[in-house]
């Protein structure tokens, strides 16, 4: 024979089903000098019905339903020395089970200096904005030693990887970057129009366009959208597969995920964001011929001419941030996808700081760069 | 309506698609007894729970909870059932958001006027008798291995001291001596609270500890229920190997015989 069968019950329901709601469970309480009598049912429902200030006798003769919240009151009550009279023995073993898990009242009493805090939070996020620069260009160093195992190891490298984010992160952008391009030479030849006009300068609105497209905008807005576009998909896809393990997983099966993950989205990145960044130049210019060829009658032809006479150096600067962005980009991308925890929220909250991460990074380094031209007279 | 059933299951139909995972299932759990639920791998026992407490619409058939019908009810009156059940899922399913403290804090919520204080402190103690160390009242659910996120899962069901508790594998993931612990919990609240319990398990341990009545899940239904010993008799090839198995032979140990 086996134990389990019968077993002794506690409490038996005094009244199933009578109460259908637990929220109308009433509770009778009767003042009786220093007794407090308690009849019908000490809920958590009907526990706020009881006094602040603990009685020092409570009567529980009349009491016929009683919960863990009731029993929790009772227990704290004894413990601040209230006597509990009339208890029946299902209660009283409540009572004790409920007694053993009460937390004995720690809990030191905690400095409350406010502008301490204030001070103490605004360390924190200082040491970890530093920590957060520092995790950057560790991460910088992984892939840039990924790369260079990869170019002594060829094999090692994954191409079909490399082929895929390629297509993921350079030609998927074609048509928005193409179209957003397209309307800011747009933009800056109505504009420019407008404001030259009153000049009688009109044909200098070539060279605005031109030096705008080529030295800052094109790059700029194109590594701004891919910052978008990208980050956020690298974060997603490396913080998904961390979420579940599957990075672990990927470690103890020999594999690097320097290597498998991070190299071949990184170097997609260098390789399609230049190619991006040349055909937002082309699309900002033919945008800008067609409005100046529409509103100033500058044919296109003209409109090239002009163009040539504009200095090559104005394109190569713009062009030579495409692969410091790329990384910028990819960095804080699969970074921020390796700093998301075991829970999706976090996920979540990754993908947004990346995007926001990259975009702002971006926009310092597109600052440093006019800095450093200038100092360098390019 | 008869009074000494918590949970009342007759001629249960779900199906999802052309699948059909419960055809004419009947169930009865009784008031303040622990009912094992067993069946392999995605015989539908979770989905036989969720169809219980109102998560699954179902095809046919009636499922009486507390003497209410689950199909017919007002929002209202759904609300009222929900105070008087408590679930923990698969999973834990806590909220991954909020601290454990928080996730039991928010069925206490319902509770009109009941002081911070005293939510907390309710709170804290149901954290405490899951069987959860004090410092995991400030832990996300992200924070904690599987066995301590079932622990919160438990804590959360029993915050409003419900009269039935659905528990998915309660000790599915947890080391022998932790399941053991939740195994005995689970009698000891039963005892302290005349809980009845709708316990869904692949732990044969469990079984043997905890179950007044076992129900078998095959075929689409509910195949066989009884105590443990008329189990042992019944001589369904799956059944039987599931009970006479070397799993089901090593949980029958000495110690868990009366003789
Ligand atoms: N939402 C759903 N849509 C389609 N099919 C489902 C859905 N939920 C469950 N099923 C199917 O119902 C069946 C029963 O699933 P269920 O989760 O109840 O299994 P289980 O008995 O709990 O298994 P386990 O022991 O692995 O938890 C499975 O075959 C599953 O594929
Ligand atoms: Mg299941």
């Amino acid at each position: 024979m086996l134990r389990f069968a019968s077993r002794p019950r506690g409490t038996t329901l005094t009244t199933p089903a009578t109460i259908r709601n637990p929220e109308d469970a009433t509770l009778d309480q009767t003042q009786d000098g220093d007794l407090l009598r308690l009849g019908g049912a000490l809920l958590v429902w009907t526990l706020p019905q009881l006094p602040r200030d603990l009685p020092t006798r409570i009567g529980l003769g009349d009491l016929d339903r009683m919960d863990t919240a009731g029993a929790w009151y009772l227990a704290r009550a004894r413990q601040a020395g209230t006597q509990l009279e009339g208890l029946s023995d299902s209660h009283a073993r409540l009572i004790e089970t409920v007694a053993q898990s009460v937390a004995p009242p720690e809990r030191g009493a905690i400095p409350d200096a406010r502008w301490h805090n204030i001070l103490e939070r605004t360390g924190k996020r200082v040491v970890g904005a530093l920590g957060y620069f520092h995790e950057l260009a560790e991460f910088l160093g992984r892939f840039l030693a990924a790369w260079l195992r990869a170019l002594r190891h060829p094999s090692e490298f994954r191409l079909t990887s490399l082929v895929y984010h390629c297509q993921e992160t350079g030609l998927r952008a074609v048509p928005i970057v193409f179209v957003m391009s397209f309307l800011i030479g747009v933009v800056l030849a109505f504009q420019g129009a407008a404001q030259l006009r009153q000049f009688g300068a009109e044909v200098f609105v070539v060279d605005l366009i031109a030096i705008a497209v080529l030295r800052e905008l094109g790059i700029l807005l194109t590594a701004i959208i891919v910052a978008g576009r990208t980050a956020s998909a690298l974060t997603a896809s490396i913080g998904s597969m961390k979420m579940r393990e599957e990075i672990d997983a990927m470690r103890t099966l020999g594999m690097d995920p320097d290597m498998v993950l991070i190299l071949p989205r990184v170097l997609a990145l260098l390789v399609t964001l230049p190619i991006l960044g040349l055909l937002a130049d082309l699309a900002g210019l033919t945008g800008g011929a067609l409005m100046s060829w529409i509103v100033l009658d500058i044919s296109p032809s003209m409109f090239l001419t002009r163009l040539g006479e504009v200095d090559v150096s104005h394109a190569i600067a713009g062009l030579v941030k495409a692969p410091v962005f790329a990384v910028i980009i990819g960095v804080i991308g699969c970074h921020a996808g390796m700093q998301v925890g075991r829970d999706a929220e976090s996920l979540g909250r990754m993908t947004s700081s990346a995007v926001v991460n990259a975009i702002f990074a971006v926009i310092i380094a597109d600052a440093i760069f006019s800095i450093v031209f200038s100092e360098m007279g390019i | 309506m008869t009074g000494d059933n918590a949970i009342e299951v007759r001629g249960l139909r779900n199906q999802f698609g052309d699948h059909v995972v419960h055809d004419d299932l009947d169930l009865d759990l009784r008031r303040g007894e622990i009912l094992g639920v067993v069946g392999g791998s995605g015989t539908g026992k979770s989905v036989l729970l969720r169809s219980i407490v109102g998560l699954n619409q179902t095809r046919h058939g009636d499922i009486r909870v507390l003497g209410q019908n689950i199909g017919s009810l007002t929002s209202a009156e759904r609300e009222a059932l929900e105070r008087r059940w408590g679930v923990m899922f698969q999973d834990g399913a806590l909220f991954s958001s909020l601290t454990v403290r928080e996730n039991v804090e928010v069925p206490l919520r319902a509770v009109r006027d009941l002081s911070d204080s005293d939510r907390i402190g309710l709170a804290e103690l149901k954290v405490a008798m899951a069987g959860l160390p004090p410092n995991a009242n400030d832990k996300y659910p992200s924070e904690l291995s599987g066995g301590m996120r079932k622990r919160a899962g438990l804590a959360r069901a029993l915050a409003l001291d419900p009269e039935i508790l659905f528990l998915d594998e309660p000790t599915a993931g947890l080391d022998p001596i932790g399941a053991d612990a939740f195994d005995r919990l689970i009698v000891e609240l039963r005892d302290a609270l005349n809980l009845s319990v709708f316990l869904v398990t692949h732990d044969l341990d469990t079984l043997h500890t905890c179950c007044d009545r076992i129900a078998v899940l095959a075929e689409k239904k509910v195949l066989a229920t009884g105590t443990m010993s008329e189990m042992l008799a019944i001589d369904h090839p799956w059944v039987h190997e599931y009970f006479h198995g070397p799993r089901a032979r090593a949980a029958m140990t000495p110690d868990h015989e009366d003789a």
